[in-house]
């Protein structure tokens, strides 16, 4: 049931791919997105990997990436768990089951085309873009290097040129974007020799996958990955054992990755909006409580100073009453003691 | 007076201050070479899984957090009516500035493409990014501090005419430095959002915005009295009587605000572990490393500054202030560095490479120096005698 080149091609030419798709690309936005219905996306079916790392090797011509340490063909590569890398885009890793009793099953990892990427999502220039093809984008012109998006993706894939001291670029698998464009598969998809990964509409995929767990319900797990992870991803994974077995994590949650931000986002025009009023009202009052308060000074010095004018006023008042009166006894005495002497002189002539 | 000899300049030229930040000015401009010639490998343990080590983590996250001293003393005098605290508002707007400025110049060293530092603004904004709020707020904030602190260096200059225009926008400029930094402060926090799958959940709470802003007016009271207490034995030649007499004042009253600020902070933190339902995490060895944050450096902290202030024991509030400091170091580093990836195996995990310390410590050498140069020149313990009580 796996699409093959021929199919595919006819796929494109229906869908009519090469111009509808063009180069129009879409941002991330914190809208309720569901994914772009025509898009493409790659199933992975790690019951039918083989770790033979063809699809590395492919990945690694069509990109043209520099040689490996270790030749694609030495298996000892597999002894150890890899993640990708500035130089490798996808690695697949060996995962050894025989507690479970079986085969070590192997795993394809490489970036997961979400549906609304966390990496579009955190980039503050926009370098990322989900596109109708179903590809994310990274466009290195524009990017900072600030390495967010490598803080944001669940699945740990963007990798960065640390050797390169001025021109660093974020590095991940494109899913063959410029391949896609001109008609082609994906180099990983065109070199599997299995048949595990599975180039097609997302929908069409969907149900290809759920075919093949309904019709071998003894080889797989009842879940595709990547259906709803982190909000659904166009690139899926099918797998015989729980797929934390093989190193996926189960534990992201179907939750978008813009959804964890979008509430944060909100609250910024709020403040920016309240802010202001709030503290310009503490401001004004803070003001008002020093105008009242020099009102309260200026009334009090204005009473205290009238206070002490009627005090002063009184108590000139009463020295020049007490002053009048002492007057008046002066002349009273003036009087009475030339009134005396008169009458002393009086009596004394008249003696 | 020994201590002052330390650091205040004076005319012998090498002095232990002197020596040991040539040798760290030396050590950093080496390094620099290193990091724009042979890239952030060379020079750092950064790795694919481990993007943001301490270059994120103490410079940007701890620089703006202990910057944050410039907004909460501005809007306590202006805003709040403090005016008892004015003559702090300049030696903290100075802090606040050097911090801001240092904190940009650490950023080129962490991005790859420096000189694209402002594309999100000319080529394409990523709207959606908490980085560009920062980004955005920060740039704008650097600005702001930068006007509020013009005056002492326009009253230096002798520009009358353009200071008085400065000073105008006082309040102006507070208001908006408060709303920038509310922004910033807490979307620092909200950077951390975008990967509950990588924070350990007793980090990782929708409230990380909120504690990181709470945490910041912590950190901003906690730093003017830190420095207040460096500032009077090293500068206090420097200091006009209203800054010596005030100053006692001021770190007791700074010293009250920040426990209660530190009382709320340590309610929000546990409701933050409630409301995530965490309880349980609480007996594993982050938990206790959780527990060692929260009662160690927040709740412990929070009692000192009461008992200092209600002793009136400032030598215990200046102590407390350290603690309280280095709490909100401790914090950053826990969210950026020792909570983030904690599910990744050891060997995975990131610890800093000497050099990456050694830019580190180059930076706030040069911010000691700059601000060093300024104080000793401009008018910021004590107020220009052209322009005595006017502003
Ligand atoms: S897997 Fe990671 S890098 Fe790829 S689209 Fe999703 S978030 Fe982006
Ligand atoms: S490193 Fe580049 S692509 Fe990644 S978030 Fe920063 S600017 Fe965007
Ligand atoms: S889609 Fe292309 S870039 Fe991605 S892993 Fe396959 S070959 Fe590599």
């Amino acid at each position: 049931m796996s699409i093959s080149r021929r199919k595919f091609l006819g796929l494109i030419g229906s869908a009519g791919v090469g111009t509808a798709v063009s180069n129009s690309v879409f941002a991330a936005s914190n809208k309720h997105f569901t994914g772009y219905p025509e898009s493409f996306a790659v199933l992975h079916d790690s019951v039918r990997c083989v770790g033979c790392r063809q699809c590395e090797e492919a990945c690694n011509k069509v990109n043209d990436l520099p040689e490996p340490d270790q030749p694609f063909s030495d298996a000892s590569v597999l002894d150890k768990k890899r993640r990708t890398t500035a130089k490798a885009y996808t690695v697949v890793n060996r995962h050894d089951r025989a507690k479970d009793g079986i085969a070590p099953v192997f795993n394809k990892t490489q970036c997961n085309h979400c549906l609304e990427p966390a990496c579009a999502s955190a980039c503050f220039v926009k370098a990322f873009k989900k596109t109708k093809t179903g590809a994310v984008t990274y466009d290195a012109s524009v990017c900072v290097g600030c390495r967010y998006c490598m803080m944001a993706c669940p699945f740990d894939i963007p990798a960065y040129e640390y050797d390169n001291a001025l021109s660093p670029k974020v590095v991940k698998c494109t899913m063959c974007q410029p391949r896609i464009l001109e008609g082609k598969l994906p180099g990983c998809v065109e070199s599997c020799p299995r048949e595990a990964l599975v180039f097609g509409k997302r929908d069409d995929l969907i149900k290809i996958a759920r075919n093949r767990i309904a019709r071998y319900p003894k080889n797989y797990v009842d879940h595709i990955y990547g259906e709803h992870e982190m909000g659904g991803t166009s690139w899926m994974y099918l797998s015989g054992v729980a797929f934390q077995k093989i190193g996926m994590r189960e534990d992201l949650g179907i939750k978008p990755a813009p959804e964890l931000t979008s509430g944060a986002l909100s609250v910024v025009p709020m403040v920016a909006a309240l802010w202001p009023v709030l503290l310009t009202g503490v401001y004004a009052i803070t003001k008002r409580k020093e105008k009242i308060e020099n009102e309260e000074k200026n009334q009090a010095v204005n009473s205290a100073i009238k206070a002490t004018k009627a005090v002063a006023e009184l108590k000139i008042g009463e020295a020049l009453a007490k002053a009048e009166k002492e007057q008046e006894e002066i002349v009273e005495k003036a009087v009475k003691s030339a009134v005396d002497n008169a009458v002393k002189a009086n009596t004394e002539e008249a003696a | 007076m020994d201590e002052i000899a330390i650091i205040a300049p004076e005319k012998r030229l090498f002095t232990p201050f002197n020596i040991v930040s040539g040798i760290i000015v030396l050590m950093g401009l080496i390094i620099t070479v290193i990091r724009f010639t042979k890239g952030l490998g060379a020079v750092t343990n950064l790795s694919d899984y481990n993007p943001w080590g301490i270059w994120i983590g103490f410079d940007l996250l701890v620089g703006v957090a202990l910057a944050a001293g410039g907004y909460v003393t501005s809007a306590a005098v202006y805003i709040f009516g403090l005016k008892r605290f004015h003559f702090a508002v300049r030696p903290a707007v100075l802090t606040g500035f050097l911090g801001y400025l240092f904190v940009v110049i650490a950023l080129t060293y962490d991005v790859g493409r420096p000189w694209r530092l402002p594309y999100p603004f000319i080529m394409q904004s990523g709207t959606t990014s908490l980085l560009f709020e920062v980004a955005a707020c920060v740039s704008l904030y650097l600005t702001v501090l930068f006007l509020e602190f013009s005056p002492a260096a326009l009253e230096w200059l002798g520009l009358k005419k353009a200071r008085k225009l400065a000073v105008n926008l006082t309040i102006v400029l507070t208001i908006f430095g408060v709303i920038l930094s509310t922004l910033h402060q807490s979307s620092l926090g909200a950077l951390f959002l975008i990967a509950p799958s990588k924070l350990h959940p007793l980090w990782y709470s929708p409230y990380l915005p909120v504690f990181f802003f709470i945490s910041s007016i912590v950190a901003g009271l906690s730093m003017v009295i830190f420095e207040s207490s460096l500032s009077s034995r090293f500068f206090i030649d420097k200091m006009d009587s209203a800054h010596i007499a005030g100053k006692d004042q001021l770190i007791l009253g700074f010293g009250k605000a920040a426990s209660v600020v530190l009382a709320g902070y340590f309610a929000i933190k546990v409701i933050g572990v409630s409301a995530g339902d965490n309880w349980h995490l609480l007996a594993t060895p982050y938990g206790i490393w959780f527990l060692v944050e929260l009662l160690g450096f927040v709740a412990l902290p929070c009692l000192l500054y009461a008992i200092g202030v209600r002793d009136r024991n400032l030598k215990l509030i200046k102590w407390t202030s350290l603690l309280a400091v280095l709490g909100i170091i401790l914090n950053r580093f826990n969210v950026s560095l020792v909570a983030f990836n904690w599910h990744l195996p050891s060997n995975e995990r990131y610890f800093p490479h000497w050099m990456e310390i050694g830019i580190s410590l180059f930076i706030v050498t040069l911010g000691i120096l700059v601000f060093r140069f300024i104080v000793t020149r401009m008018p910021i313990f004590y107020e220009h005698p052209d322009y005595p009580e006017e502003h």
